[in-house]
């Protein structure tokens, strides 16, 4: 039951609404970008879930190391005062 | 959800101290409800059992439009023959995400498919029961659907996140689905005498092979342990049994009809109905490709692939073409 070659897998992004980003949902295998919106259209957005769709062949996702999570992260750990609470700033002052 | 660098089975680790180590950090994340994602580290037996279940899973999906689809043809009316087609497109979307799902693991879907029609993969027993009349669209929707959306709630919880996220997308639709199914029942049972009967003989055939869907008893399972210690599986078949007879009991009663059941009673101490043992000879008997409908479900899905494979092929030598086309342009 060997077919010649399998169709691609391509990852699906569907922007919900005007306004929100594009977010992942699956994946489709089609034969080229324009059969894998149309697969996308009909498998993930039956029921209105999108305005626009962004299809990306699988191979091309370059995605970091869950093993290397923690190296890979670690320049940010250490840096509480990037955030806004890390300033003690006095009760009287106001809007700030 | 990423396929790559997952191709290959994954290598068997030198040290067993490591694997021990690796296994308890694991075990830990699963404790701490994080989702284990596709490419993170995992025991092959989670990997397994997840492919067997998630693949399982797809196919019934896929089957599951052929005891349906039987009736679009022959729907009643315009309406009931619409939603039907939107149901069955449904089933098929459902395997789609479920393939997908899998595919995260590192298997092909042309791999699982394979293993679907040679008959060596495992779908759900309930589709190789015939539908010889059009109450049964009624029962299979309300109560087929409806032990599907008591497994499947709680598998939106499962640890393994591309399964999980696949299985909300599912719940969603799978209301609809056993909703248009109680619409069908609810109209039958408000009809002539004959359209009650015919609604009364669909519920005795599809009653016991519904409890049967939640699969063997907690004592005879051979995979609930483990599976619930890694929150694959949340809760036990019996548990969820009795769940689907506590909610299900009520609604057939609503709709007038009786219960092919003589030992079912409410035990009033617990809240809970109690009901007869579940034949499972029959069980085992469709499960090993003797159910009144196995030879007919397979055989439909092996002709369904081989009538498309022109059709896969030509889309694969136009794409091939526009490829050229463009290189030769650029």
């Amino acid at each position: 039951m060997s077919e010649r070659k399998d169709w691609e897998l391509y990852e699906i992004f569907v922007r919900a609404r005007g306004g929100l980003d594009h977010k992942h949902v699956g994946s489709v295998h089609a034969a080229g970008a324009e059969m894998a919106l149309e697969h996308a259209r009909d498998l993930y957005t039956r029921r209105l879930e999108g305005v626009s769709i962004w299809v990306v062949r699988s191979a091309d996702i370059v995605a970091s190391d869950p093993t290397d999570s923690d190296p890979f992260f670690e320049p940010a750990r250490d840096k509480i005062y990037r955030h806004p609470t890390f300033y003690n700033i006095p009760d009287e002052v106001e809007t700030l | 959800m990423y396929t790559q660098g997952l191709l290959t089975p994954s290598p068997k680790s030198p040290a067993a101290v490591e694997d021990a180590e690796l296994l308890a950090r694991f075990q830990a994340r699963i404790d701490r409800e994080e989702k284990i994602e596709p490419k993170d580290w995992m025991p092959d037996q989670y990997r397994q059992t997840l492919v067997r279940q998630i693949s399982q899973h797809a196919h019934s999906e896929i089957v599951g439009m052929l005891p349906e689809g039987n009736w679009i043809g022959r729907a009643p009316t315009l309406l009931r023959k619409s939603i039907l087609i939107a149901k069955v497109q449904d089933e098929g979307g459902h395997g789609a995400y479920l393939y997908s799902a899998a595919e995260t693991l590192g298997v092909s879907r042309a791999e699982l498919i394979d293993q679907l029609l040679s008959g060596r993969a495992k779908y759900s027993s309930i589709f190789n029961y015939p539908t010889p009349t059009w109450a049964d669209i009624g029962a299979i929707g309300w109560l087929v659907d409806g032990a599907a959306i008591m497994n499947q709630i709680p598998l939106c919880r499962c640890s393994y996140g591309p399964y999980a996220r696949a299985m909300v997308r599912v719940c969603k639709e799978e209301s609809f689905h056993q909703r248009q199914g109680y619409d069908i029942m609810l109209q039958l049972a408000r009809g002539t005498p004959a359209q009650r009967q015919m609604a009364q003989d669909a519920f005795n055939r599809w009653w016991w092979p519904s409890l049967m869907m939640f699969g063997p008893s907690d004592g005879a399972s051979q995979h609930t342990a483990l599976s619930v210690r890694w929150k694959i599986k949340r809760f036990t078949n019996d548990e969820l049994r009795q769940k689907f007879v506590d909610f299900t009991v009520p609604q057939a009663h609503f709709l007038g009809l009786t219960v092919p059941d003589p030992l079912l009673h409410l035990d009033e101490s617990t809240g809970h109905y109690r009901f007869g043992d579940i034949d499972w000879s029959e069980f085992q008997a469709v499960l090993a490709g003797n159910g009144p409908c196995n030879r007919e479900r397979l055989a439909a899905r092996r002709a369904a692939h081989e009538d498309g494979r022109w059709v896969r092929e030509a889309a694969l030598a136009y794409a091939d073409k526009l490829t050229s086309r463009t290189r030769s342009v650029a």
